[in-house]
């Protein structure tokens, strides 16, 4: 497992998590993220989760599987997964290669992301699919 | 061979090889023009060709491809006839004359040159072998020219149409704030399918939209190919955190889709475009009221 300096942020704004990918990771630094991410979402009480990946031009298999794996570990830790910022190439993409369903729910940007999780709380939506 | 030829024929120089033959055969069909010409239009108004063609245009059409040919067998160049060809091509194409009907043509005229070397060489059969055997190879190849040309405008034409519907093909129509309207009119090929989704993407980010409504009333078929399109639109404007409704299934593409087995259920769709609109509205929390009329007449 890799050991430098993060290549992802996860800040806390109230009872949410906001990790943002800054550059493409590989598989190792991957999971990396996916420990530290679940690991901090029972450290802070996370209620919502979001992952920002409007920096990536590439999404492959490996990194839509973990992300739909962080979010169902998510839920199981009692957080709401909502990932932001796929870009048009990318959406287009990962559709073509079968990878249409990220298991989460899907946000244009960091502003639509948080409104998402607030109406939630707010009860006026259901649970993600 | 000489003492063989007729006194009608005398005029003809007996060739000693093939450069000298096609000068001759070329002189004699400029010499028989006019004749040859009208037995060639004769025999196209026998076949039903050109059908599409008045008299007057039949005239000036047969002469100047009568010139044309005669023009490649003396020079050998089919670089001009290619020009005429493309050139008769473009005018005659909308008119609806097909394919066959310009390579009729011109096989006919070969034919009715040929036919007069026969007449003209009969007494001497290895001459007229010659003649032939200078003759066919490029009374062939402006068959080849014609069909060629002919074919190849009416390839670009249908290359030209096609560009045409592609560009007024898919606007992406912001009606509301974060509500975006996406017509297909048109078939929905994979190329298109990639370049509205593309378009798709390209507008929700810049829009910001939520919802988008996709309008499939003007797409005359849709197909399970066209229908995993669009279910692939569909993920993607998700992953873009916007949700699709798909309105204009009519009830034939609705029983199709539903015998070829397409799984439409994650789908939302509604009727019409207007049901779409309102549905979209209640989505983004909008309500439309009519205000009321101050004066009712």
């Amino acid at each position: 497992m890799s050991t430098g300096p993060a290549l992802v942020s996860i800040l806390r704004q109230g009872d949410t998590l906001v990790a943002s990918i800054h550059t493409a990771l590989d598989d190792s630094e991957m999971i990396r993220f996916q420990n530290d991410l679940v690991h901090q979402i029972g450290e802070h009480r996370a209620r919502g989760v979001i992952i920002d990946v409007a920096a990536l031009d590439v999404l492959d298999s490996f990194g839509s599987r973990t992300l739909r794996t962080i979010a169902d570990m998510a839920r199981l830790r009692g957080a709401t997964t909502v990932i932001v910022g796929i870009q048009p190439d990318v959406a287009y993409a990962m559709v073509q290669l079968g990878m249409g369903r990220v298991g989460a729910h899907t946000a244009l940007d960091l502003e639509e992301g948080l409104a998402y999780l607030s109406s939630m709380r707010n009860g006026r939506h259901k649970a993600a699919p | 061979m000489n003492d063989q030829q007729t006194e009608e024929q005398q005029d003809t120089v007996v060739p000693i090889d093939g450069h000298q033959l096609l000068p001759q055969l070329v002189a004699h069909l400029r010499e028989h023009r006019a004749r040859l010409r009208d037995e060639w239009a004769s025999r196209i108004r026998d076949a039903h060709l050109l059908e599409a063609m008045t008299p007057q245009e039949m005239a000036a059409e047969t002469t100047s491809v009568y010139d044309n040919y005669v023009e490649v067998l003396e020079t050998g160049s089919v670089e001009a006839l290619q020009h005429y060809a493309r050139d008769l091509s473009e005018r005659i194409i909308p008119r609806g004359v097909e394919t066959h009907e310009v390579v009729g043509i011109v096989l006919l005229l070969r034919d009715v040159l040929a036919r007069s070397l026969f007449e003209k060489y009969q007494r001497d059969f290895p001459l007229l072998n010659q003649v032939l055997d200078a003759y066919e190879p490029a009374a062939n190849r402006i068959a080849n020219t014609v069909a060629v040309s002919f074919v190849e405008e009416r390839e670009r034409v249908i290359t030209q149409q096609q560009d045409a519907i592609r560009e007024l093909s898919t606007p992406v129509l912001p009606v509301r704030e974060r509500l975006l309207i996406l017509p297909i009119i048109g078939v929905l090929d994979s190329e298109r399918a990639r370049q509205l989704t593309e378009q798709l993407l390209r507008g929700i980010r810049t829009h910001r939209a939520k919802v988008v409504v996709i309008d499939i009333t003007g797409a005359p078929d849709v197909d399970e190919t066209v229908a995993n399109h669009l279910v692939q639109t569909v993920d993607a404007s998700r992953l873009m955190g916007a949700s699709v409704i798909i309105t204009g299934l009519s009830p034939t593409i609705a029983q199709t889709l539903v015998t070829i087995g397409v799984d439409l259920s994650k789908m939302n769709t509604i009727g019409d475009l207007q049901g779409g609109l309102e549905e979209a509205e209640r989505l983004l929390g909008y309500r439309v009221t009519r205000m009321e009329a101050d004066d009712a007449s």
